[in-house]
C-alpha cells in the first residue's frame, strides 16, 4: 500500500486556506461582528463609534474588531488617539464575488424570461392560425 | 457595437454581463429570443411576470404580485423564504414607455429610493434588456453589497468545496 502524497505546496496551501475559513467563519458566526461589517459597509467608524451603536464597553469592541482585522474583513488606522476601521482588502473580492452572483440571478431570471416569451409567440402563432380559418 | 454583432451571430446561449458602472450604479444587460412587443408584455402583466421573476434556483417563493403599470401606478411584490419571514418590495411607476422603456422606484430599502430603468431594444427577433439600479449614494450600493457580502456563506462553501476537490484530485493521483 503507498501512502498517500500530498505535496508541501498543496499542503501549505490548504492549511493556509483552512485557516483562512476557520477565521472568516469564525469572524461572521458573532451576530455583533456581522452587525459591525454592515455599519462599516455604509462608511468608516472609530472603536468609540462601534462600541456606542453596539452598547459596548470599548474593550469588548477591541476584541471583536481584532477578530475581524485577523479574518482580513477590516482594517484599522490609528490616527492620534482615533483608531478608524473600515472593510479590508477582501471587500474588493467581495464586491466581485457580489456581481457575480446578482449576474448569475439576472441570467437565471432572464432564462426563465425567454420560455415565458416563446411560450406567447406560439401562442400568438397558434391564435393568428384559428382567425385565418 | 462589434461585441454586440458577435452576440447577436453566434449561436449559443445568451449570457447576461453585470457591471458596477459608477459610485452609485449597477447595470446589467442581455439579449432575450422574442421581439419587444412581447418581452415587454412579460415583464409589464403580473401574471407574467411571476412565471420568471424568482428563478427555480432561489429557495424564495412569490406570494403576490400587484402591479399598476402607468405613470404614478404602484407595485408590490411579497416574496417569502420561509413561512415565518416575508419581504416586500415595493415602489411605483416613473415611466412607461411601451415596447421601449420602464422605469420605477424600489422604495423598501432603508438608504433612500433605488430607481430602476429597464429599456428594450429589438434587433433581429431578439430583445436587449439594460436593467439600471441607480442608488442614491455610492454608501446605499456599497452598503447593499456590504450587507450581502456579509451573508456570504455560499462563496465561502464554495470555496471549501473547490479545496476539497484539490484535495481529492492530489489523493486521487498518488
Amino acid at each position: 500500500m503507498q501512502q498517500p502524497i500530498v505535496p508541501a505546496t498543496l499542503n501549505r496551501m490548504v492549511q493556509y486556506t483552512l485557516a483562512r475559513l476557520d477565521a472568516s467563519f469564525a469572524a461572521l458566526s458573532d451576530a455583533t461582528r456581522r452587525g459591525v461589517l454592515e455599519q462599516l459597509g455604509r462608511g468608516e467608524a472609530s472603536i468609540t463609534d462601534l462600541a456606542e451603536t453596539f452598547h459596548m464597553t470599548l474593550t469588548g469592541m477591541r476584541k471583536h474588531v481584532g477578530v475581524l482585522e485577523r479574518a482580513e474583513l477590516v482594517t484599522t488606522e490609528k490616527v492620534g488617539r482615533v483608531r478608524t476601521c473600515k472593510l479590508g482588502p477582501r471587500r474588493l473580492d467581495e464586491e466581485t464575488a457580489w456581481i457575480g452572483r446578482y449576474r448569475q440571478l439576472w441570467d437565471s431570471r432572464f432564462d426563465e424570461l425567454e420560455k415565458v416569451v416563446e411560450e406567447l409567440k406560439w401562442k400568438e402563432t397558434v391564435d393568428g392560425r384559428k382567425k385565418r380559418d | 457595437m462589434d461585441a454586440r454583432r458577435e452576440t447577436e451571430l453566434t449561436p449559443t446561449k445568451n449570457r447576461a454581463t453585470a457591471e458596477r458602472k459608477s459610485e452609485r450604479e449597477l447595470v446589467v444587460t442581455r439579449a432575450v429570443n422574442g421581439p419587444a412587443r412581447l418581452v415587454f408584455e412579460a415583464w409589464t402583466k403580473p401574471e407574467l411576470l411571476k412565471r420568471w421573476w424568482v428563478p427555480k434556483s432561489i429557495d424564495v417563493s412569490l406570494l403576490s404580485c400587484e402591479m399598476d403599470v402607468r405613470v404614478g401606478g404602484r407595485y408590490r411584490l411579497v416574496f417569502s423564504q420561509d413561512a415565518s419571514t416575508t419581504m416586500a418590495f415595493f415602489g411605483r411607476y416613473l415611466e412607461v414607455a411601451p415596447h421601449s422603456r420602464l422605469v420605477w422606484t424600489n422604495e423598501e430599502g432603508d438608504d433612500g429610493v433605488v430607481v430602476t430603468t429597464v429599456t428594450f431594444e429589438e434587433e433581429r427577433g431578439k430583445t436587449l434588456l439594460v436593467v439600471r439600479d441607480l442608488y442614491p449614494s455610492k454608501e446605499a450600493l456599497d452598503g447593499a453589497i456590504a450587507s450581502e457580502a456579509t451573508a456570504g456563506w455560499p462563496e465561502m462553501l464554495e470555496q471549501l468545496d473547490e479545496l476539497l476537490i484539490t484535495l481529492g484530485a492530489s489523493m486521487g493521483r498518488s
